[in-house]
């Protein structure tokens, strides 16, 4: 599937829309990387444990909406944006969404 | 009394430690910069080179979560007080987001250009939904890497 962020696929023709498709995820840390985290935050950097997490549950919620573009259809899927919120203490939402089309 | 040292050793620790972190930080920072720059990433969406075929198109990301140290914390902190640019925080967002295209960067490294790169920051952690603190940010930067025909 190919995924870009912007309106075309360069050096492709779209040939049909399917509209939106979004995937998102809920996740928490676990305690261990919590206690890290608050060491790391007296000396501040990175906090690496956290890098991950984030990047697995991205990667988790773009499954999720390449999975409902193959539901439709589509083959690939264009101007997908990211987003990402605090829901509650300690816990994020990472958000992902795009249009599903179908290229030549 | 106890407190007073507590505090007082967080603050060296947080000064000490967090400086030389983030001068190590920038140094990699900017080696990394400059093996990269054969690699550009736009904002612009648009692909100029319009004559020359295409052989791949795809979504790449990098992202980085990054903490202030106690220190600069606390000079925020009395910042907030008389008000100002808050210098401290600054340096932490621009480690963050330098950090995180340099790792899309690297992700796409054999690509030709990345288009519509766009940067978000978030703030992440247990302080995130606390007033007054940031405890930890977040920042993804992605783009479309393209990579052309030999």
């Amino acid at each position: 599937m190919i995924l870009t962020n912007i309106e075309t696929i360069p050096g492709k023709k779209i040939v049909e829309h399917f509209g939106i498709v979004s995937g998102s995820t809920v996740r928490a840390k676990h305690v261990g990387r919590d206690i890290m985290a608050g060491l790391k935050n007296i000396v501040g950097g990175e906090l690496k444990g956290y890098t991950e997490l984030l990047q697995d549950s991205r990667k988790q919620a773009m499954e999720r909406m390449m999975k409902q573009a193959e539901e439709f259809g589509a083959n690939a899927i264009i101007n997908i944006r990211f987003a990402t919120s605090s829901v509650t203490q300690g816990a994020s939402e990472l958000f992902v969404y795009g249009t599903a089309v179908r290229v030549e | 009394m106890q407190d007073l040292i507590v505090f007082v050793v967080l603050l060296s620790l947080g000064y000490f430690a967090g400086t030389m972190a983030e001068s190590r930080h920038y140094r990699s920072i900017r080696k990394r910069e400059r093996e990269l720059l054969k690699l550009p990433a736009v904002t612009a969406e648009d692909f100029l080179d319009e004559g020359r075929e295409i052989e791949d198109v795809r979504l790449v990301h990098g992202s980085v979560v990054i903490s202030i140290d106690y220190f600069k914390r606390i000079l925020a902190g009395l910042r907030n007080i008389f008000g100002g640019e808050v210098k401290s925080y600054l340096t932490l967002i621009d480690r963050g987001r330098r950090e995180a295209i340099l790792r899309m960067k690297q992700e796409a490294a054999d690509a030709d250009i990345i288009l519509n790169l766009r940067i978000e920051t978030s703030a992440i952690g247990q302080n995130a939904n606390r007033r007054k603190t940031i405890g930890s940010i977040e920042v993804i930067a992605y783009g479309t890497a393209v990579t052309l025909k030999k």
